[in-house]
């Protein structure tokens, strides 16, 4: 009797795992440019949003605009090519920072889209 | 060789390897303080402009659209809470009936009082005299559009989409006229004073204060002019003429 209520127990808990598991979706980390970032790969996951601060400020108070941890640079290569865009669902940020929980709000104010100047200057 | 006679020999030395002509017109370094890409800012420049108001004509606001154009200000038909960077202001002499008329901005002071005020850093000036906000630390409290005799901060009431990769902008900072810092840092000038430039009324002239050998500091030279409210002491690096 002991032995089949733990297995149910087991059972559930597994269920209960694997549905937690699958609430948050994986991030979709779809690279359409294939190649090198500007740093390693393992140092971007961890670091990026210190190399941004870093260039934001030197950028902003120094007027320095050429070093590549810029954010126009990662948007310039990461946005989709489908949706010209690093946010939305399937967005190389946004997945991502999604399933980290981690609130993203460079693009309240930044552009999130490649190419945005000249869409905007035909336009007008 | 003394150390004071040393010095001096290497001082002189380095100025003229840095005035080394490498062609005709293209030198190592430019004298006239044009800095390497990747150099901060520097103090040696002051950044300034030279508005001629008997050369703008009243009713024309091609520098206010140009500057539209290039930061990416939308009209959202509210013109009480759009974002204003530059204006046309018209002036009429009451008792000559003499009209003129001259664009304001952010007068970009050497004191500027907008960042004595501010409670964060954000307002702050850049070594070479440009006045800029730093919307990552602005909170929006508007002290500085207060403080402000020019009128030339703007604060962002909506959300604003489709901004320029150069210009960030965003609900809830204060902002103003930037001197199109993201041109002037490629050695560039400012949209409004290309504006006015290439239509032909040539009444702004964007340049470095501090070079006496440059277009704007020799203008200066020879056109009367003041500096808005020189009474407060700000220091402005936008000169006025014919006003």
């Amino acid at each position: 009797m002991i032995r089949r209520f733990t297995g149910i127990v087991l059972l559930t808990l597994a269920a209960g795992l694997a549905f937690a598991a699958d609430r948050v979706a994986k991030p979709v980390i779809a690279i359409d440019k294939p190649g090198r970032c500007v740093e390693d790969t393992a140092l971007m996951r961890r670091d990026h949003m210190k190399l941004l601060m870093h260039q934001r400020d030197r950028t902003m108070r120094e007027g320095v605009r050429t070093k590549p941890h810029s954010l126009a640079g990662c948007v310039d290569c990461h946005a989709s090519t489908k949706t010209g865009s690093v946010l939305g669902p399937q967005g190389f940020c946004q997945s991502c920072h999604d399933y980290a929980s981690v609130r993203l709000d460079c693009f309240e104010c930044h552009a999130a889209k490649r190419g945005m100047a000249a869409a905007l200057g035909a336009k007008r | 060789m003394s150390d004071a006679g040393r010095r001096g020999f290497l001082g002189t030395a380095a100025a003229a390897l840095a005035g080394v002509a490498l062609a005709p017109g293209i030198r190592l370094i430019d004298l006239a303080g044009a800095r390497a890409p990747d150099e901060p800012a520097s103090g040696k420049v002051r950044w300034g402009m030279l508005i001629d108001s008997s050369k703008c004509a009243t009713g024309c606001t091609d520098c206010v659209s140009a500057c539209a154009t290039e930061n990416g200000l939308q009209d959202t038909g509210r013109p009480k809470t759009d974002a204003q960077w530059i204006r046309k202001i018209d002036l009429k002499d009451l008792r000559s009936g003499r009209q003129h008329s001259a664009p304001v901005m952010c007068q970009h002071c050497a004191n500027p009082p907008c960042v004595d005020v501010c409670p964060t850093g954000a307002s702050f000036k850049r070594a070479d005299g440009i006045v800029l906000v730093d919307r990552h630390t602005c909170i929006g409290c508007r002290y500085c559009v207060m403080a402000c005799p020019y009128k030339a901060r703007s604060f962002v009431h909506e959300n604003l989409s489709a901004q320029k990769p150069e210009v960030p902008r965003g609900k809830g900072c204060v902002e103003g006229c930037t001197l199109c810092v993201h041109r002037v840092d490629k050695g560039g000038t400012p949209a409004c004073v290309e504006a006015c430039t290439s239509a032909g009324h040539g009444a702004m002239v964007f340049g470095d204060l501090n070079d006496p050998a440059s277009p704007i500091a020799k203008r200066l030279k020879e056109l009367p002019n003041r500096q808005l409210r020189a009474d407060l002491r700000l220091d402005p690096g936008v000169r006025y003429s014919g006003v």
